[in-house]
């Protein structure tokens, strides 16, 4: 029992050299030689970074593709869920509170064509994430408020759409803060 | 839709294409073959001499849980420290404070036991110094720990009379440097290419371009996550696990994920075929585990797919199913399938919210906690599939009339009472603990110390979900899963410590179980087989043990899960 | 003497039965099966729930009748569970009593000053009264009074009070055949026997012991099966205790009657009431089988016996050798060397000499004569046994081996056609005899075995099972080998000695294997020992029967077979009934659990698939479910289940079809049928 107590002490000292020093530190060394060097793709518009390719972003006006609800408001010092659960009553109102508001917000769309993400709130709070449905519902409103024809608007979700990996696997989706970029380009 | 379950389906292929030669590889490693990283072994020997263990010398079962409890001591201690002082250490951009004792002492067992269930959020609650030096070094020790459990146990289940039974250490620092270091260096190179942060910065700050401040949490990611995984350990450096887009990026980051935390444990069961030569017992447990995995991942996608019934009488665009808590870039079904075999397997990572999957899905979830062995965590799911094993014997050897044996070794009382033991075990601390906070809840109770206010108030739901909430935490904590019902209000003293209390519980004897009947089994004498010997490699036996699987480990929650899950489920129709 | 109670239930053994179902609720009892005795708790729970229930009229457990009738039920339960250990007891008895019959009182003439000779004084004394080391006195005609060892003298002996075998037996003092049992009977001559054991100790005394439960204990593997299912009981007291504190929290209010019901549905109490009445019927089987075990265990080892030591002589083969050819050396004429065979076999009365004269023919042997001549015993000295004529010649036959050694002594030449002749009937199985007279050699008796009909079947069977069977023989090697292809055994100790036997045996047992084997014979006695699971004949020396744990009162070589299948089922019948009983279970949830919580939780309809008529129907037709499959499965337990050598996997998925899928389905069916019928009541 004793000389176990000492070996253990010693093993468990070379192991938090060898997993907690050795390893990050090749893992970093190795990071400084990928495009971001380990910081998060940053996302530039003008020189001026504006966020995080991959941390979504709240976008609530009008004039913006809006994203998801988010459980944390898009603020990444945290990230979470809603937690609620699929059949609590508090939940579904908040729900069908949301399906009304995108209603009044987008009144050319029909109540069958609002699609499901833009209602409900992803895991991280933090999804960058639509799907081009939930794009193009968008884009009658986005027309009317910056006066740009629906097809130049259909186009630009085009461009953005993000396919399959490998074309086969996983969903279609476009990354709203992109998107949203390339809105403010287009005229 | 259709797009979505080809990825599912590939991802599984591919995994277990990949097991099966990681399998043979590790029999090797555990054997003491030679393998492509012998050039670890002078590495290994330096370690061995530095801590003055002799790796050669050969120890009985219960040397090795002397080894095996001692050093989890002592992890167990520094991890607590570290937790309490970790606000004054280096390495804390973001300035996040010490931990409460409880919360230190659910964290440092949490992590000990290869739960990673957090009470705290990764953003905020600890600093860099502890994800790395304290959390992840445990996701290292914590799984090689269940392989050599693992390999003590395969070892005693060689056809031969013996009470020697390899030595622990040597196993243990072997699946360190051999499995699962290399393993995480190549899996952190696809993370980092995909974007994954890799950085000792603090939180950065940006104003986005809609105008508004934020603040986005970095750190180490890319080092933290491969072994997250690889380890089937789950605990997320974000409060979103892997539903965070800097800790699963895109869908590839998600399969390789997917992978990395299953691809272990399934290798381990062909490793068992190959270290102890027989194929068709290690391809009769796969398929036993795997059949299982699918009747819950099968259902679980569909579900999931279909969406929220209480949503599609809304009346809106429903085709991406049930998005609540999920991530677009992943999408329902490959979610879906994340929440099985994280539950499966111990794991207990998310890349979704299981707090708002379909009630049933959240069942299938808490079904393959509660059985705890279709593959299982890093070497405990098949030392689980062991006593099961060892029960279906039982019973059927009788039933082709001998006095049941299983590979050579009779069955007697002693490893039935130890089995029993074990079997019992889980069930009694799921269900007490639940019993416990559901009385509390019934008669919402003013916890003073234990919780700040009334005891439902740790319900984020009511009603039956409410109860799956409670149900989900103990049958996480006590199948070393670690992943929870995130609504419910679990850093407080009284879900710390109870949970904490199960978590130990939860690993330790169920390690101890089983390699104390291998042990016991393995100094008995050997009997070659016969025409008369139950054939262990066979469907038959294997329907067997799924069938005891089922009535013990599945059925014994029925009235339980009928209270929570199936009530909210039949609720909605 | 035979299995004669072909009838499971007789009324007297049912009346007694029934009586002792009473008997065995004492808790104390009870206590030795964990299973029903968490049923006994439950049962007494209900009666105070009952009577408080009436007392108070309080409805929210329940109405009065409805209390009354789930307790009734559970009673029941426990009297059918009590009952199937007492009929078990009672037929085990019942067999028992009968062999026992055989030993009423008799008058024994006890020797006074024993001296050799049977010039003797006597004095008599009844059997109950004799002591061991008495030593008593039989003639034609007595019945001998108790068991005990020819010590002096010869008789034949009429043994069908206890072996059913209506042929006489000769048994004598010094050899192996030395054993007499109380209860047969003398039919010629006179013996002087010791008594062996003291009265109430004989070996079918402690046999009914052990069917009597006084010393019956539980067999390891009993032991490990009863911890198995105190292990499934713990695993549903929790889940019916935590179920408590979640109906409170779902405001559900669940009824004492309702958990109970529960609980006592859930708890393996279908095998749980049915095993100790499987094991005893597993030694009930033995007895009907003539044998009397020492030990529960004994009878479970036999199912799990690997290695079968058989002895070649009246169990491979039948009896002797015969005579089957008779090769003339050349020059000597065939007609002549038959006769010098005759002549040699005339006084011969062993098997072999009369199966020569037999083979000979009636016309060879006729006109022969050996009056005057002088008879030249067998010994083991000279192995070889013959005739001296009054004309001088002189006529020998023996072992090829010692033949030679006396013709080549007188200096004559073996011819080498005999000697080729010599070595082919030996590697085809026989055992050639050769005959000399005037110490030149004249030609070779062929002897062959015959092996029994039907008994390479038999081993086929046993391989099947999973059974080496060794044969052990003095032959030599090569005729033992012939034999053993012949009779498809699957090994040989030829040219055994007893500590042969005892060599195989440890070396198989180092192997892990288990052995069995039967012998009579003292010198057997270690071996029957150092085996496991050694039988020894009745007929036997008392050292045999003392060293063995089983005694064969048939004498019966083959029975070791029987008793390898009469394990076999004892084992099987346990894991039938346990999957069976485990896989009630999945019914009985669905029939309860929606009962519990429907009047609250009226969704969870959905689960009631089996659409019974209310909650409390569904648990009424639950625990009655559960209580009558207990007796409707005594049969079974009391016949056991049938053992079908068609390899292991193959009977696994069998019995695993008829009991384990059978288990799932039955209950539905029946739980459906009684809640129709019990619909009707309510």
């Amino acid at each position: 029992m004793k000389s176990h107590i000492f070996s253990a002490i010693r093993l468990t000292l070379v192991l938090l050299a060898l997993c907690c020093i050795v390893y990050p530190a090749f893992i970093w060394g190795i990071a400084y030689f990928t495009p971001s060097h380990g910081h998060g793709d940053m996302v530039e518009v003008n020189g001026k970074v504006v966020g995080y390719a991959l941390i979504g972003q709240s976008f609530t006006a009008d004039r913006y593709f809006n994203g998801r609800p988010s459980a944390v408001g898009y603020n990444a010092a945290g990230s979470g869920g809603s937690n609620k659960g699929p059949t609590n009553q508090e939940y579904l109102a908040s729900v069908r509170a949301a399906i009304d508001t995108f209603l009044i917000k987008n009144p050319a769309i029909k109540r069958t064509d609002v699609p499901v993400e833009l209602v409900t709130a992803s895991g991280s709070g933090l999804d960058p994430d639509i799907s081009p449905q939930a794009a193009y519902v968008q884009v009658p409103r986005i027309a009317k408020v910056r006066g740009i024809s629906e097809d130049k608007l259909k186009a630009l979700i085009a461009q953005n759409i993000q396919g399959r990996l490998l074309g086969v696997f996983g969903p279609v989706r476009v990354n709203v803060l992109q998107l949203n970029i390339a809105l403010d380009h287009t005229k | 839709m259709h797009a979505e379950i080809i990825g599912v389906v590939a991802t599984f292929i591919a995994t277990v294409l990949l097991a099966i030669p990681l399998g043979k590889y590790i029999a090797k490693v555990l054997a003491g073959e030679r393998t492509v990283l012998d050039f670890m072994a002078p590495l290994e020997r330096f370690f061995f001499r530095v801590s003055g263990i002799d790796a050669t010398r050969e120890m009985t079962w219960q040397e090795s849980l002397v080894a095996l409890l001692t050093i989890n001591l002592i992890w167990f201690v520094y991890a607590m420290v570290i937790l309490m002082i970790q606000g004054s250490l280096p390495l804390n951009p973001d300035h996040n404070p010490s931990m409460s004792p409880d919360l230190a002492f659910n964290t440092a067992i949490s992590f000990l036991v290869n739960c990673n269930l957090q009470d705290y959020s990764g953003e905020t609650g600890v600093s860099y110094f502890t994800q790395i030096g304290v959390l992840m070094f445990l996701q290292f020790v914590s799984a090689a720990t269940g392989v050599a459990a693992l390999a003590v146990v395969m070892n005693a289940m060689k056809e031969r009379t013996t009470d020697k039974l390899g030595n622990f250490y040597n196993y243990f620092v072997k699946t360190i440097t051999r499995i699962l270091l290399p393993l995480s260096v190549i899996v952190a190179v696809i993370f980092l290419l995909n974007g994954m942060p890799m950085t000792w910065e603090g939180r950065d700050t940006i104003t986005t371009l809609q105008g508004d401040t934020v603040q986005v949490s970095r750190g180490p990611v890319a080092a933290f996550v491969p072994i997250k995984h690889l380890g089937t350990n789950g605990g997320g450096f974000f409060g979103a696990n892997s539903a965070h887009p800097f800790e699963n990026p895109n869908y590839l980051t998600c399969i390789v994920e997917l992978v990395s935390q299953s691809v272990l444990p399934m290798a381990l069961v062909f490793a068992l075929g190959f270290y102890l030569k027989r194929r068709k017992l290690a391809v009769m447990i796969f398929s036993v585990m795997t059949i299982g995995f699918l009747l819950l991942t099968i259902s679980t996608v569909m579900l999931e797919m279909k969406g929220n019934p209480e949503i599609a009488r809304m009346g809106i665009d429903l085709h991406s199913g049930a998005m609540e808590g999920k991530e677009v870039r992943f999408g329902a079904a490959i979610s879906a399938y994340w929440s099985i075999l994280t539950t499966v397997i111990s794991t207990g990572s998310v890349n979704a919210m299981h707090d708002s999957y379909m009630p049933l899905s959240g069942m299938n979830q808490m079904l393959g906690m509660m059985v705890n062995c279709f593959y299982g965590g890093k070497g405990v799911g098949i030392l689980n599939f062991y006593i099961f094993i060892i029960i279906a014997v039982f019973i059927s050897g009788l039933m082709v009339g001998r006095t049941p044996e299983f590979l050579g070794k009779k069955i007697e009382a002693r490893e039935m009472k130890i089995a029993i033991l074990i079997v019992l075990l889980h069930p009694f601390l799921i269900l007490v603990g639940t019993a416990l906070s559901s009385y509390f809840a019934a008669h919402d109770t003013a916890m003073g110390y234990w919780f700040s206010g009334k005891a439902s108030g740790w319900l984020s739901n009511g009603g039956y979900h409410g109860f799956s909430q409670m149900l989900y935490q103990y049958t996480s904590s006590s199948a070393n899963n670690g992943s929870g019902f995130e609504g419910l209000s679990d850093n407080n003293p009284f879900w710390n410590i109870t949970t904490g209390f199960v978590m130990i519980l939860g690993r330790f004897l169920p390690i101890i179980g089983p390699v104390a009947i291998a042990g016991i089994l393995a100094q008995k004498k050997y009997i070659p087989e016969s025409a008369g010997t139950l054939q262990t490699d066979t469907a038959t036996f294997g329907l067997m043990v799924f069938g005891v699987i089922f009535i013990i480990a599945a059925l014994a929650f029925f009235p339980a899960l009928a209270l929570g899950p199936i009530a909210e489920h039949f609720s909605m129709h | 003497m035979k299995s004669q109670n072909t009838s499971l239930f007789q009324s007297d053994m049912v009346r007694e039965a029934l009586g002792q179902s009473f008997v065995k609720l004492d808790p104390r009892s009870m206590f030795r099966n964990p299973v029903m005795f968490t049923v006994e708790l439950g049962t007494a729970v209900m009666l105070i729930v009952t009577l408080y229930t009436l007392i108070s009229g309080d409805k929210t457990q329940g109405s009065f009748i409805y209390n009354l009738v789930v307790f009734f039920i559970l009673f029941l339960t426990l009297l059918f569970a009590n009952f199937a250990e007492a009929i078990a007891e009672a037929r085990g008895k019942a067999q028992a009593d009968s062999l026992r019959k055989t030993r009423e009182e008799t008058r024994a003439k006890v020797v006074v000053g024993n001296r050799p000779g049977f010039n003797l004084v006597t004095t008599e004394v009844m059997s109950s009264q004799l002591k061991k080391g008495d030593v008593f006195f039989c003639e034609a005609g007595d019945i001998i009074p108790t068991d005990g060892e020819i010590i002096e003298g010869l008789a034949t002996i009429d043994e069908s009070a206890i072996t059913g075998e209506s042929a006489p037996v000769i048994r004598e003092a010094g050899g192996d055949k030395s054993s007499v049992t109380g209860g047969t009977k003398v039919l010629s001559d006179r013996i002087k026997v010791q008594v062996t054991t003291e009265a109430g100790e004989s070996f079918l005394d402690k046999m009914i012991a052990l069917v009597e439960g006084a010393s019956r204990q539980k067999t390891p593997n009993e032991i490990a099966l009863t911890i198995l299912l105190a292990g499934f009981t713990l695993v549903f007291v929790i889940v019916c205790v935590t179920l408590q504190p979640f109906a409170q929290y779902a405001r559900t209010p669940i009824t004492i009657a309702a958990y109970i019901s529960l609980f006592v549905c859930l708890i393996p109490t279908t095998i749980g009431g049915l095993l100790s009445a499987i094991g005893i019927a597993g030694m009930d089987r033995a007895l009907r089988a003539n044998v009397i075990t020492k030990s529960g265990k004994a009878v479970e080892t036999a199912g799990d016996i690997d290695t079968l030591l058989l002895d070649k002589t009246g169990t491979i083969t039948i009896g002797n050798r015969k005579a089957t050819s008779f090769w003339p050396a050349n020059g000597v004429e065939e007609k002549n060397f038959v006769e010098i065979c005759v002549l040699s076999s005339l006084a011969d009365d062993t098997p072999e000499g009369k199966s020569i004269v037999e083979l000979a023919g009636r016309e060879a042997t006729q006109k022969l004569s050996i009056e005057g001549a002088t008879m030249i015993k067998f010994t083991a000295e000279t192995r070889c046994s013959g005739v001296d004529l009054p004309t001088g010649r002189r006529i020998r036959k023996g072992a090829y081996d010692a033949i030679k050694r006396l013709t080549e002594n007188a200096g004559n030449r073996f011819p080498e056609e005999t000697a080729d002749r010599v070595k082919q009937i030996s590697s085809n199985g026989g055992t050639p005899l050769v005959v000399s007279e005037d110490e030149k050699v004249v030609g070779v008796i062929e002897l062959q075995d015959i092996i029994k009909p039907g008994i390479s079947e038999r081993f086929e069977r046993l391989r099947r099972m999973g059974v080496k069977t060794v044969m052990v023989t003095g032959d030599n090697p090569l005729t033992a080998k012939f034999i053993a292809d012949k009779a498809g055994v699957d090994d040989f100790i030829a040219e055994a000695r007893p500590e042969d036997k005892m060599n195989y045996i440890r070396r198989e047992q180092q192997q892990g294997k288990l052995v069995a084997m039967m012998g009579d014979g003292t010198n057997d006695a270690p071996a029957l020992a150092q085996a496991d699971v050694g039988v020894a004949m009745n007929s036997g020396t008392q050292a045999a029967k003392e060293a063995g744990n089983m005694v064969d009162l048939d004498n019966d070589p083959t029975k070791l077979i029987e008793i390898v299948e009469i394990g076999k089922q004892l084992l099987m019948t346990r894991g039938t009934l346990t999957t069976f009983s485990l896989a009630n279970d999945v019914a009985k949830y669905f029939a309860i659990v929606p009962a519990l919580f429907i009047a609250s939780i009226p969704a969870l309809q959905s689960v009631n698939i089996m659409h019974l008529h209310s909650p409390e129907t569904a648990i009424l037709s639950a625990v009655i479910f559960n209580a009558i499959i207990i007796p409707a499965l005594i049969p079974l337990a009391l016949r056991g289940v049938q053992y079908k050598p068609i390899g292991s996997s193959a009977l696994l998925r069998r019995n695993l079809l008829i009991y384990g899928l059978g288990g799932i389905i039955v209950p539905f069916i029946g739980i459906k049928l009684i809640d129709l019928i019990v619909t009707l009541f309510y």
